[in-house]
């Protein structure tokens, strides 16, 4: 393997999730560069693990998230926000019930 | 200043610690200059756990001998025939490949070591070593992967991985000699003779080593040693000047 | 066009951000990445006046503390290059802009740590003043940077603290400790007023950065606040702001300094501060000596890729 060859090659972006305890969802911390998926482990833990305990992280290459666009904003999501059936507010219970357990 | 030779335990922690304050300085030094920016991050993260193990070996020291001197006085105030690491780690830093080369030879000795003192019956060197032994894991871990890369990496890098072998190769019998101190009926249950660790620490470190495709410079009868009996290379000299000079300069301040 | 360029205007009116795949006008996406990269390269370069020290921190609890402050400045750095990468530049890009001198930093990393004080001063002083710029810019309008400034603001909180324990141990010290810290002052005030850059008369690319909420306060804002906190800080610590003409206004109820002499500011700014060749050659060196390292770990990357597909 020519060192030529490489020289071009950047190395890939990866995202890092992370979870702090178990049982928690992994949330998005930012990214990290390297060139394996071991090397981006250990720079995900230890550009963002440096403070914080850390129960587990994901790492993925960037290129290989799939995102909604712009422009599917209104055709995507506009339709959820009026479904109020979906929502408990949405529904009326008789006097008194929501209570009976308690005041048992 | 010379340490009182005959209090073994003392001598026992202030090895432990030297070593591991002399290697966190040298890793220190590539803070602001390493190949990639996560990988600032990384040895700086290594070299605090280091001067962290350092602080608390220290510690351990100055209770040990009633607090005559605490961890800073002997970090500060020794001269370098007091200082007690093996030789390999004062070296200086050299190019990335001798660091990680030098790291994973280390890595792979501390940790075999701090897993066995994990049990020591005395509570300051198991105590320590216990909190210690998972970050040193992780450290092997990190340097094991980057002697893969760097050894089977490019030709250029394979060289200068097999240079910086050839030369760090020399100094590693020193880690397995078992002297006086080691034998001393005071730390019979304190503490594993070093020397027990050598067989297991070969095949690990050779098995590796060959897996990055590095040959095994051959083993030297003539190998270096002396930095347990303070006989150290020219380098330390000038490591601790710099280290020392502010303390040094102003005795009695405090920081 | 029209449409999308109401959009962003809608949405930057409406306090929301501004995201990577929405559409921004040309002009917002490049003075973002100057903006994010300056930013990430002062960060990077910033580590060497500090980093200058680890090896003379006078204890061991100064030098693990100093280590993993100058670390975190690593890691800001590549938080703002993430940042700024999701702007279609290439790290690589933006590493090459610094090392050719085409990219500015902070001045104030142009000037030489000469004493152990300097390190004090570096967190009181310099790190005081990066945090009331970085809690506004926080506030900006683009997502990514954003969420950057917010972890940097989170971390950055120690940095400063331990600068100013470090000050306050000086000024309670030995006479020789207050004088180091004194001095110290006296080099530091000055570039540490010019941190928040020419004042808002001169500064060229304000109005369009406001208009876009990438910059929300003025260059003169922030400084007044930070003149009003650290005269007061000074006090405390007994050291003597080096400025006869600094005096409080008590209709404004603030503190108002002499003159910033603009020329030295413009003179470092242009390449002739104290250190500006060697903290540009350190980056280069860091970067170009090592490309080898980065080579071994692509091509065994490939090795083993190729050996995978083969078993």
């Amino acid at each position: 393997m020519s060192t030529e060859q490489n020289k071009n090659e950047q190395w890939e972006i990866w995202e890092v999730f992370l979870q702090e305890k178990s049982g928690e969802p992994h949330s998005h911390a930012g990214s990290v560069r390297a060139a394996d998926k071991e090397m981006a482990l250990q720079n995900a833990r230890d550009v963002y693990g440096r403070r914080d305990t850390i129960n587990n992280i994901w790492i993925v290459k960037t290129k290989d998230i799939t995102a909604t666009n712009i422009e599917d904003k209104t055709s995507f999501f506009d339709s959820t926000d009026d479904k109020v059936y979906r929502h408990p507010q949405f529904y009326k219970l008789p006097d008194g019930i929501k209570d009976a357990f308690k005041k048992r | 200043m010379h340490l009182k030779n005959d209090n073994s335990l003392f001598e026992y922690l202030v090895r432990l610690g030297d070593d591991r304050l002399i290697l966190g300085h040298r890793l220190s030094e590539w803070c602001g200059h390493a190949p990639i920016l996560e990988e600032d991050i990384a040895l700086a993260n290594i070299a605090q756990d280091c001067i962290g193990h350092a602080t608390h070996f220290l510690n351990a020291a100055s209770e040990v001998e009633n607090k005559i001197k605490t961890a800073d006085e002997l970090t500060y105030f020794r001269d370098a025939i007091d200082y007690k690491n093996l030789l390999i780690m004062e070296l200086p830093k050299g190019d990335f490949a001798f660091t990680i080369v030098r790291q994973f030879l280390v890595d792979s000795f501390t940790f075999l070591l701090y897993e066995k003192l994990q049990n020591s019956g005395n509570k300051f060197i198991s105590d320590i070593t216990t909190k210690a032994l998972k970050e040193v894991q992780y450290h092997l871990r990190h340097s094991s992967q980057w002697v893969l890369r760097l050894g089977d990496g490019t030709e250029l890098s394979h060289e200068k991985t097999q240079n910086a072998l050839n030369i760090l190769w020399l100094y590693t019998n020193e880690m397995f000699e078992s002297d006086e101190i080691e034998n001393s009926p005071s730390l019979k249950n304190f503490i594993t003779k070093s020397s027990d660790l050598e067989s297991e620490w070969e095949n690990k470190v050779i098995s590796h080593l060959q897996n990055a495709t590095l040959k095994i410079p051959e083993m030297q009868t003539n190998y270096l040693s002396g930095g347990r009996r303070g006989i150290h290379t020219e380098h330390l000299g000038h490591l601790l000047s710099e280290m020392q000079i502010v303390a040094r300069t102003y005795p009695g301040a405090k920081w | 066009m029209v449409d999308l360029e109401l959009t962003f205007e809608k949405n930057l009116s409406i306090g929301q951000k501004i995201e990577p795949r929405d559409w921004m006008p040309e002009n917002y996406r490049k003075q973002l990445i100057r903006l994010i990269s300056q930013h990430a390269h002062s960060e990077i370069v910033g580590m060497l006046p500090e980093g200058n020290w680890i090896t003379r921190a006078p204890s061991l609890r100064r030098k693990i503390a100093l280590l993993a402050k100058v670390q975190d400045e690593a890691g800001h750095g590549l938080y703002l290059y993430c940042a700024a990468e999701t702007l279609g530049i290439s790290r690589e890009e933006m590493f090459d802009q610094l090392h050719t001198k085409k990219a500015k930093y902070s001045s104030i990393f142009n000037y030489p740590t000469l004493t152990w004080a300097d390190i004090g001063m570096i967190g009181w002083l310099v790190d005081g003043a990066a945090i009331i710029n970085q809690t506004t810019m926080a506030k900006c309008s683009y997502g990514p940077y954003s969420r950057g400034l917010l972890r940097i603001c989170k971390e950055e909180n120690f940095h400063k603290i331990q600068g100013m324990e470090i000050v306050g141990i000086l000024c309670s010290g030995t006479n020789e400790q207050k004088e180091m810290a004194q001095e110290s002052l006296n080099r530091w005030w000055w570039p540490s007023l010019m941190m928040f850059g020419p004042h808002d008369t001169n500064s060229p690319n304000s109005s369009d950065l406001m208009k876009w909420k990438i910059k929300i306060k003025s260059n003169d804002e922030l400084r007044q606040r930070f003149v009003d906190m650290t005269v007061e800080q000074a006090k405390v610590f007994g050291l003597t702001i080096p400025d006869p003409e600094l005096k409080f206004n008590t209709e404004t109820r603030s503190w108002e300094t002499g003159e910033i002499n603009w020329d030295e500011f413009y003179s470092v700014i242009n390449g002739n501060g104290l250190c500006n060749n060697e903290r540009i050659s350190a980056r280069r060196s860091a970067y170009e000596d090592n490309s080898w390292v980065r080579d071994a770990a692509t091509s065994y990357k490939i090795k083993k890729n190729k050996k995978a597909e083969a078993a």
